[in-house]
């Protein structure tokens, strides 16, 4: 019998959720419910070409750069007039610009993705840092900033707009990976690259764009932060690369390729979130925090080869005892 | 051949994220306006200044981040000012300086129902929002060590005015020096705005007839980089073979200054004063180096803000500049403009007191 990993962590946070409305003050709440889900929602927003990514055997750190760069522009090109309307998809626009840029490097001139975007993670933070500088422009009006706030939820629900658009875009990645063909090249680009070239995928071209959709997205989440904080920096969002890849190996997506389902890495992103603000309610130090996600990361990726190992290993002692 | 569909699938996608992202954004059609975030939080209650301080007061301590050795200071200190008068005091916070860090514990706070928050805000504004929330739900705000935007809060715990800096210090060394002789300044940075504001204050106190045998010669900047002081100074020295006093309104400044001047022909010679920390400093104190400085007393900062937080939620004030309450055995303090508390002159430090502080 075979573990499914993703339906763990799904079962998890199940348990958590309910542990979280057995014994927490205040967790059921609609107020809490709203936040503790808006709160993670550009790392959520992220997390979903990231696993398109990952299981095509790549990985894109600059994410969270990119969110700084996407808010340091909306600050500055607000600060200096222009209208939102214009500002959102010049920022859009520059997103797809920097994913132009890490896909062309990782498939025209052949580096690893690890490498393109450990570099691209510094360059687009400086880039953030040279439009804003280290200060923060603030005063965005409320017309704007309700449609990301934690207090405005779709009428007679707690979802919030930001978690909304996630919904939505993370059901039209869950039919993009798992029921067209493109879905199933990932797969195969990720499983064996090689093999997946020689079969006829355009794995270069399907590549860039998934770099193009995930610096789109990323750019996108730096004017739902810049919103949501009503303060645009440059060093918005700083080390969120790492909550996004956690959040898409948690839910066990594999991370040397191949493996993966859309609904483990919502359920790991989801895990982490409510975790964090169940943790918090309960006045668990930060530091514990860390080191509960880190468990749970670890075990996520140990879980599974372990398995495996044992049956393995029952497998080997059924067969010496029968012979 | 599947790249072909699949290339116009996600072309698709693409253009429906787009799609989506400029329709979410796209509402309402204005740019840049004003917002109102100057003045201090608002309130319609009427303060009672006769009213008891409440029992069982739960107050909770948002420091910039939870291993902030200085602000752990200011919280221990007024968490245990909450067990004077009955109320449960509690730190807890981000383990990260940044900017948003500190959003998703103001929340967690509202819900945990606090009677206060006590925050020192890592951004003025990103932590707006909701403690803008948790005022409507009726949690009293009070920020200390480093201001939200008034809006955000009813009370700001100062530690000191910058007036009050800048003469006192200006004062003590005269009092070393018998009010005679050349001095000189050893700042931060060039535009430090609190290091400048003080040196202004400390020019006007210079103008006065009292200070008539002494005169300013220069002012240094040391950059708050330990080798630029310690440089500076050296250099100070060289220059004005007469300097009497050296006054450095920086911590990092003072113990560089202090140093030089200990190793150095000049010790015993030139009075050093100015803002340090006790631990900086001991050592030079012990050794007569510099014989006294000043800075705030961090506990009583705590102390004071655990005082005032308990005087708003128990109705005894508002935030409203007039306003008098009781903070224990500190006293009575006013509320000032703006909901400006300032904790009073800074504390000065010498070899009979330094050992009682630890930070």
């Amino acid at each position: 019998m075979k573990l499914r990993w993703d339906t763990a962590v799904g079962v998890l946070l199940v348990a958590v959720f309910l542990t979280g409305l057995g014994t927490t003050d205040g967790f059921a709440s609609r107020d809490n419910l709203a936040f503790a889900f808006n709160d993670i929602a550009e790392v959520a927003l992220m997390a979903l070409p990231m696993t398109l990514l990952v299981v095509a055997g790549q990985v894109d750190l600059s994410v969270a750069s990119m969110l700084g760069l996407g808010s340091a522009l909306t600050g500055q090109l607000w600060d200096a007039g222009w209208a939102f309307e214009t500002i959102v998809p010049i920022v859009l626009l520059v997103g797809v610009v920097g994913g132009l840029i890490n896909g062309w490097l990782v498939t025209r001139v052949g580096l690893p993705s690890l490498a393109v975007t450990i570099g691209t993670l510094a360059l687009y933070r400086g880039l953030a840092s040279v439009v804003l500088g280290t200060g923060a422009i603030t005063d965005f009006p409320e017309t704007y900033a309700k449609w990301a706030v934690d207090t405005t939820t779709v009428p007679g629900t707690f979802l919030t707009y930001p978690v909304v658009l996630f919904i939505v875009l993370a059901a039209i990645a869950a039919v993009v990976l798992h029921a067209t063909g493109l879905g199933r090249s990932l797969f195969a680009i990720g499983a064996q690259e090689d093999a997946a070239y020689f079969a006829g995928l355009r794995v270069k071209r399907v590549k860039l764009l998934l770099f193009v959709v995930s610096g789109l997205i990323s750019a996108f989440a730096g004017v739902v932060f810049t919103l949501r904080y009503g303060s645009a920096r440059a060093d918005n969002g700083q080390g969120f690369e790492m909550l996004v890849i956690a959040s898409v190996l948690l839910g066990g997506v594999d991370f040397d390729g191949g493996k993966g389902t859309l609904f483990g890495a919502v359920a790991g992103v989801l895990l982490i979130g409510v975790l964090k603000n169940l943790l918090t309610l309960n006045d668990v130090a930060n530091e514990v925090q860390v080191i509960v996600t880190g468990l749970l990361l670890v075990a996520s990726v140990l879980t599974p080869r372990l398995i495996t190992t044992v049956s393995a290993w029952r497998h080997r002692r059924a067969a010496a005892s029968t012979s | 051949m599947k790249s072909s569909p699949a290339r116009r699938r996600a072309a698709t996608t693409a253009a429906a994220v787009c799609a989506l992202a400029v329709a979410l954004a796209g509402c309402g059609g204005t740019t840049k306006k004003d917002n109102d975030n100057s003045g201090p939080a608002k309130t319609d209650a009427k303060a009672d200044p006769g009213a008891p301080l409440k029992k069982g007061l739960k107050l909770a301590f948002l420091p910039k981040q939870i291993n902030n050795p200085y602000e752990k200071l200011i919280d221990q200190a007024g968490i245990t000012a909450a067990g004077e008068f009955g109320g449960k005091g509690k730190e807890v916070g981000p383990s990260d300086a940044s900017a948003s860090s500190q959003v998703s514990y103001i929340n967690t706070l509202v819900q945990q129902r606090q009677d206060a928050i006590l925050i020192a805000a890592n951004d003025p504004n990103a932590v707006c929002g909701p403690l803008k929330q948790a005022m409507k739900k009726d949690i009293k705000v009070v920020a200390y060590d480093s201001d939200t935007a008034p809006a955000c809060r009813q009370l700001f715990i100062n530690q000191a005015g910058s007036e009050e800096i800048g003469r006192s210090q200006v004062q003590h060394l005269a009092e070393q020096l018998d009010y005679k002789g050349e001095i000189a300044i050893l700042s931060a940075t060039q535009n430090a705005t609190n290091q400048n504001t003080w040196i202004r204050f400390m020019k006007d106190e210079l103008s006065k007839p009292a200070y008539k045998n002494m005169k300013l010669v220069k002012t240094v900047y040391g950059d708050d980089d330990d080798q630029k002081s310690f440089q500076e100074t050296q250099g100070l020295l060289k220059a004005y073979p007469k300097l009497k006093g050296i006054i450095a309104p920086t911590t990092v400044g003072i113990a560089a200054a202090a140093r030089y001047i200990s190793g150095s022909s000049y010790e015993g010679k030139v009075v050093l004063n100015g803002l340090g920390t006790p631990n900086q400093m001991r050592k030079y104190v012990k050794d007569g180096t510099v014989e006294q400085f000043s800075l705030w007393d961090p506990k009583k900062l705590g102390y004071l803000g655990s005082y005032a937080a308990a005087a708003l939620a128990s109705g005894q004030i508002t935030g409203a500049e007039g306003e008098k309450f009781k903070a224990g055995k500190l006293g009575e303090y006013t509320v000032g403009k703006n909901g400006e508390i300032i904790l009073g002159p800074p504390t000065v430090f010498d070899k009979a007191n330094i050992d009682k502080f630890d930070f």
